[in-house]
């Protein structure tokens, strides 16, 4: 087992194509060619941050606001999902409060987790630290789920007096919130979890 | 280089060739590049990111369906995907309604995101691809800034979120189920029908092959030129 580190080459991560290490532009598709994202962590946090930032306005203000001939009704994405439960849809509910609020969490401390065990240079459990990355790449984009239900139902329920639907504030910083989470996700550098993995073994000799 | 049949794992030699190297992405290992067999995938031993994945046909594929996916994505964006009913008043909405629903302030972000996550970046993506891959496909050689193109393109993939609307039209319908009837509309279909394609589509796509491709296809056409540092072999 030999990385292109210890063989003083570097792989483009685009490309997978191995070069040189003196070398600073991947030759057949143009990426820069970096042996280690040095400060991936540090943009790894500043999204991560970010994304907690306005994660908490997401949940406080309204997604959605609903006027009827009854009146005005704002929601939030949980009162929503519970409104949801209420008329007896129970699945979609359950996708609904999956989508927006365990994903985002999980994803969340996920996300702290794999990179304060970096940061701690841990050598236990890599398999599952790059399997939980997957997960967490994968899983990220569904939470917009709650996003375009707003700006569909909002185009959508203009029934002039009848009923109307508005975004509310908060469908904007749950929007933001995804994003800067799949933008801290994908600034995580995984060569970094195996790296520690090499420390140790490399150690005792 | 010969593309050998087999497994890429290889014990490393002292003294290497980089043309004839791959490198894991995910974990930096370094292996020896040979094609495996048709239908066989080559894995990294040691994080089990897939590396190469050997389809015989899988360009001529992936232009069929990343064209079937252009062509349902511009159709899927004119017509309605749902439509809406409550005491006597109706209204339908396609994809640029949508878009140009924008009112209030900040607010037109959510609309704009919303369009160019689901039928702006998808298009893009699966253009880049036809512009890569059919001349390719066709014998002919790659399309200037084919490179270029086919970068832009892996880097869009995770912001194309065609699959995660189709959920949102199943849910909107739910959620305003009290408020008035709500149907499906044929753009709805098309946009479930497109969702599949694109997973499958990318269940085709192996990076390596298509990188080696274009390589082997610029080199072709101008042997004097060729962009990489020729290592003799
Ligand atoms: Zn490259
Ligand atoms: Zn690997």
């Amino acid at each position: 087992m030999s990385t292109a580190r210890d063989m003083g080459l570097v792989t483009c991560t685009t490309c997978a194509k191995v070069w040189p290490m003196e070398q600073d532009r991947c030759g057949r598709c143009g990426h820069r060619l970096k042996s280690r994202q040095s400060n991936s962590l540090q943009w790894v946090w500043a999204f991560w941050f970010t994304g907690l930032l306005v994660y908490f306005p997401a949940n406080l203000y309204p997604m959605l606001v609903t006027e009827t001939l009854t009146g005005t009704q704002s929601g939030t994405i949980v009162g929503g999902a519970i409104e949801i439960a209420h008329h007896g849809d129970v699945g979609i509910a359950a996708i609904v409060l999956f989508a927006s609020v365990v994903i985002p969490v999980a994803k969340f401390i996920a996300i702290a987790y794999l990179a304060i065990s970096v940061q701690r240079g841990s050598a236990k459990r890599l398999h599952q630290k790059m399997h939980l990355y997957e997960v967490v790449e994968f899983v990220g984009r569904w939470s917009m789920i709650d996003v375009f239900v707003v700006a569909i139902l909002s185009a959508l329920v203009q029934l002039s007096v009848v009923a109307s639907i508005h975004p509310g504030s908060a469908a904007l910083t749950f929007a933001l919130s995804v994003i800067f989470t799949m933008l801290s996700a994908r600034s995580f550098d995984t060569r970094l979890i195996w790296d520690s993995h090499d420390v140790r073994v490399s150690e005792p000799q | 280089m010969p593309d050998v049949a087999g497994p890429i794992q290889d014990p490393m030699p002292q003294v290497v060739d980089t043309e004839q190297l791959i490198g894991c992405p995910n974990c930096d290992e370094v292996y020896r590049a040979q094609m495996p067999r048709n239908g066989e995938r080559a894995v990294c031993d040691r994080c089990s990111t897939v590396l190469i994945a050997s389809r015989e046909g899988a360009g001529l594929r992936i232009l069929a369906l990343s064209i079937a996916v252009l062509i349902l994505v511009v159709a899927a964006s004119f017509h309605p995907f749902l439509s809406i009913n409550a005491a006597g008043i109706g209204n339908k909405v396609s994809l640029l309604d949508v878009a140009t629903s924008f009112r209030s302030g900040l607010l037109v972000l959510v609309s704009v995101a919303t369009v160019l996550l689901i039928v702006g970046l998808p298009a893009v993506r699966v253009g880049l691809l036809i512009y890569v891959i059919a001349p390719m496909e066709l014998g002919h050689r790659a399309a200037p800034y084919a490179r270029r193109a086919f970068r832009l393109a892996q880097e869009l993939k995770p912001w194309s979120m065609t699959e995660v609307f189709s959920i949102g039209c199943a849910v909107a319908l739910v959620k305003v189920s009290d408020l008035a009837s709500l149907h499906f509309g044929p753009a709805f279909w098309m946009f479930t029908a497109l969702s599949i394609i694109v997973v499958v589509s990318d269940r085709y796509m192996c990076s390596w092959s298509i990188w080696k491709a274009i390589e082997v296809s610029e080199a072709e056409a101008n042997p004097a030129d060729s962009q990489t540092e020729q290592a003799p072999t």
